[in-house]
C-alpha cells in the first residue's frame, strides 16, 4: 500500500535569541504512514514532536526536505486532515451542536443534522448537545473537539498530547474510546504524546524521537491484538522496550 | 407494562468527571445583599444633613431639599425633558463611537501593518480630555447638539476601538488554526471567528465608553448647549444659586448612570459571551 503521509530527509530550525543563532529542532527525519495506520510520536518534552506534527498539518513550514500527504507537498492547513489541540481548540461561543457541525456548514441541513447526532453519540456527549463549553468537564470538551475533527470527515486525525491535560481514570477512558472509534472510523491517526504507555495502548506502529535536535531513534511495530491487556507480556515487554531505547530503566524510573 | 426492563445504561459522558454545574446553594444570609447598600445610604444622608445642620449653611440643601427641587423639576416638565436631552445627545455620540470605533478596531487588531500606521497617532490622540475639545467644538458646530455630540464621539470611540484591537490581537492562537483548518478565509473566517471570539473584550471596551460618554455629556452641557442635566445644574447655579436643584441634577446623572451600566451588564449575560468573563 502506498503511504499517506511521506516525510523525506525533513529538517527544521528556528532562529535563536541573538541574531545568526539557529535552534536545531528536527533534523532528518525520514516518516511513512500507510493508510489506516494509528501511528504514535513519543520522545522528551520539548524534543520537536509537536514541531514535526504542526509541519505535517501545515502549520509550520519546514525548513528542509519534504513534507507529502497524499502525494502533495503540505501548503497550509486542509479540510481534509483535522488536528486536534493540545490546548482544545473547541470554540467557547458555540454548542456542543454547533461546534460538531462546524465543518459541515455548505452541507444541507438533514444530511448536517445526521452528521452531527452520529458523532455525538459516538463519543457520548447524547443530551448535552445545546450545552455551552464552559459547561462540560475538560474530557467532555476533548470529546467535543474529537466529534467535530469526525464530523468534517477528514482522512487524516493529527492529535497533538490531545490527553494530556485530563487526569488519569479519564484518559485511560478516552484511550479505550478512541480506538474503538478509530477501528469503527478507519481514519489514518498521527498521534504526538510524552507518555509511553499511552503511546503502547493506542498504536500499531510507535516512533520515537530522540532529544532535541531530534532524530527518529527507533520505530516499534505494536502487533498486539485489541482491546488490549494491560497485563499482558506482549504489552509489558513492549513498553519496556521502548522505555530503554530511551534510556530509561524501568525498575529505577530513569 | 410493568415488568423490569433492563435499565438504560447512563450515557459515558457521565462517566467522566460529569460537568454538573456548580450546586447553587442558597445563601441564608441573602437579604444582606440589599440590607447593606441600603444602610450605607441612609448613613450617608444621615451624615450629610448633620452636616449641613451644624455648618448652619444658607446655600447647600439638605436631603429633604433636594427632594423637594426634584419634585419640583418633575412638575413643571423639566426633568424629563433635559433627560431626554441628555440621553439623546449620548444615544448619538456613543451609537457613532459604536460604529466607527469596532470595526476600525477589528480592522487595526487583524492587520499588523495597519495597526503599526494608526497606533502612533491614536496614542496621541487617546489622552487629550474630551473637555479640551470643547472650544474646538463650538468653533466647529456652534451652539447646536452637534457640539455634545461630537465630544461623546471622541470620548468613547477611542476606549472601544483600542478593547476591539487588543481582542483580536489576544485572541487565543488555536481557534484561529481550527478555523484555517476547517478552510475558513476571509469574511466567514472574520464572522465565524474572529467576531465571536473578539466580542466579550468588545462589550468590556463599550461598557468602559459609556461611562466615559455619560461623565462628557455633561461637561458639555455645561457650556455648549441649553438643555441637558449639565445645563440644569449651571443654570440653577447662575440664575439665583438654586443648589437644590444643582443637587437633584447630580443625583439624577448618578441615578442614570447606574441605570445605564446595569443595561450594559446585561450583554455579558448572553451565552455566546459568557465563556469570556471569569466565573460567570
Amino acid at each position: 500500500m502506498s503511504s499517506v503521509v511521506h516525510i523525506r530527509d525533513l529538517w527544521m530550525s528556528f532562529p535563536g535569541k541573538e541574531s545568526g543563532q539557529q535552534i536545531h529542532v528536527l533534523e532528518h527525519i525520514d516518516l511513512e504512514v500507510t493508510p489506516g495506520e494509528f501511528v504514535c510520536i513519543v520522545g522528551p518534552s520539548g524534543c520537536g514532536k509537536s514541531t514535526l506534527l504542526n509541519i505535517i498539518g501545515g502549520f509550520l513550514t519546514q525548513t528542509r526536505g519534504e513534507a507529502l500527504v497524499e502525494g502533495q507537498p503540505v501548503h497550509g492547513p486542509d479540510p481534509r486532515r483535522i488536528f486536534v489541540f493540545q490546548e482544545n481548540g473547541v470554540f467557547p461561543w458555540l454548542t456542543v451542536r454547533e461546534n460538531i457541525g462546524f465543518g459541515l456548514l455548505a452541507k444541507p441541513e438533514e444530511e448536517r443534522e445526521k452528521t452531527v447526532a452520529h458523532y455525538t453519540e459516538m463519543v457520548g456527549l447524547n443530551g448535552f448537545e445545546n450545552a455551552y463549553p464552559r459547561e462540560l468537564s475538560g474530557g467532555m470538551r476533548q470529546r467535543v473537539e474529537i466529534a467535530r475533527a469526525l464530523a468534517a470527515n477528514p482522512d487524516i486525525i493529527y492529535m497533538d498530547e490531545p490527553f494530556g491535560a485530563l487526569d488519569f481514570i479519564t484518559r485511560l477512558k478516552m484511550r479505550a474510546d478512541l480506538v474503538r472509534i478509530w477501528q469503527a472510523e478507519k481514519k489514518t491517526i498521527l498521534f504526538v504524546t510524552h507518555d509511553i504507555e499511552e503511546a503502547v495502548q493506542l498504536a500499531d506502529r510507535v516512533i520515537i524521537m530522540s532529544r532535541r535536535p531530534a532524530t527518529i531513534q527507533k520505530v516499534v511495530p505494536v502487533n498486539l491484538p485489541r482491546p488490549r491487556d494491560l497485563d499482558s507480556a506482549g504489552y509489558l515487554q513492549t513498553r519496556d522496550e521502548i522505555f530503554q531505547s530511551m534510556g530509561m530503566s524501568v525498575r529505577i524510573g530513569f | 407494562m410493568s415488568t423490569v426492563v433492563a435499565e438504560p445504561s447512563p450515557p459515558p459522558a457521565q462517566q467522566d468527571d460529569p460537568a454538573a454545574p456548580p450546586a447553587r446553594r442558597k445563601d441564608p444570609h441573602a437579604w444582606l445583599k440589599l440590607a447593606l447598600p441600603l444602610l450605607v445610604a441612609v448613613v450617608f444622608l444621615f451624615a450629610w444633613d448633620t452636616a449641613v445642620r451644624i455648618s448652619a449653611s444658607e446655600v447647600f440643601p439638605r436631603p429633604l431639599e433636594v427632594a423637594k427641587g426634584i419634585r419640583e423639576l418633575i412638575q413643571k416638565g423639566l426633568l424629563v425633558r433635559y433627560i431626554v436631552a441628555s440621553l439623546f445627545r449620548v444615544t448619538w455620540g456613543f451609537g457613532l463611537a459604536v460604529l466607527v470605533g469596532v470595526p476600525f478596531g477589528l480592522f487595526l487588531g487583524w492587520f499588523s501593518r495597519a495597526y503599526q500606521a494608526f497606533n502612533p497617532m491614536i496614542q496621541i490622540f487617546r489622552p487629550i480630555s474630551p473637555i479640551a475639545w470643547i472650544p474646538v467644538a463650538i468653533l466647529w458646530f456652534g451652539i447646536t447638539d452637534i457640539a455634545p455630540i461630537f465630544l461623546i464621539f471622541l470620548a468613547s470611540v477611542f476606549p472601544i476601538t483600542v478593547s476591539a484591537t487588543a481582542a483580536v490581537m489576544n485572541m487565543q492562537q488555536v481557534y484561529l488554526r481550527a478555523a484555517q483548518n476547517f478552510g475558513l478565509r476571509g469574511l466567514p473566517l472574520f464572522r465565524r471567528v474572529i467576531l465571536p471570539a473578539a466580542l466579550p473584550q468588545i462589550i468590556t471596551g463599550i461598557r468602559i465608553a459609556l461611562g466615559v460618554a455619560w461623565l462628557v455629556v455633561v461637561a458639555a452641557e455645561m457650556i455648549a448647549v441649553n438643555s441637558g442635566l449639565g445645563y440644569l445644574i449651571i443654570d440653577a447655579r447662575n440664575a439665583g444659586k438654586r443648589y437644590d436643584l444643582v443637587v437633584a441634577g447630580m443625583v439624577m446623572i448618578g441615578l442614570i448612570g447606574l441605570v445605564l451600566d446595569l443595561l450594559v451588564r446585561r450583554l455579558e449575560n448572553f451565552d455566546e459571551v459568557r465563556w469570556g468573563y471569569a466565573n460567570k
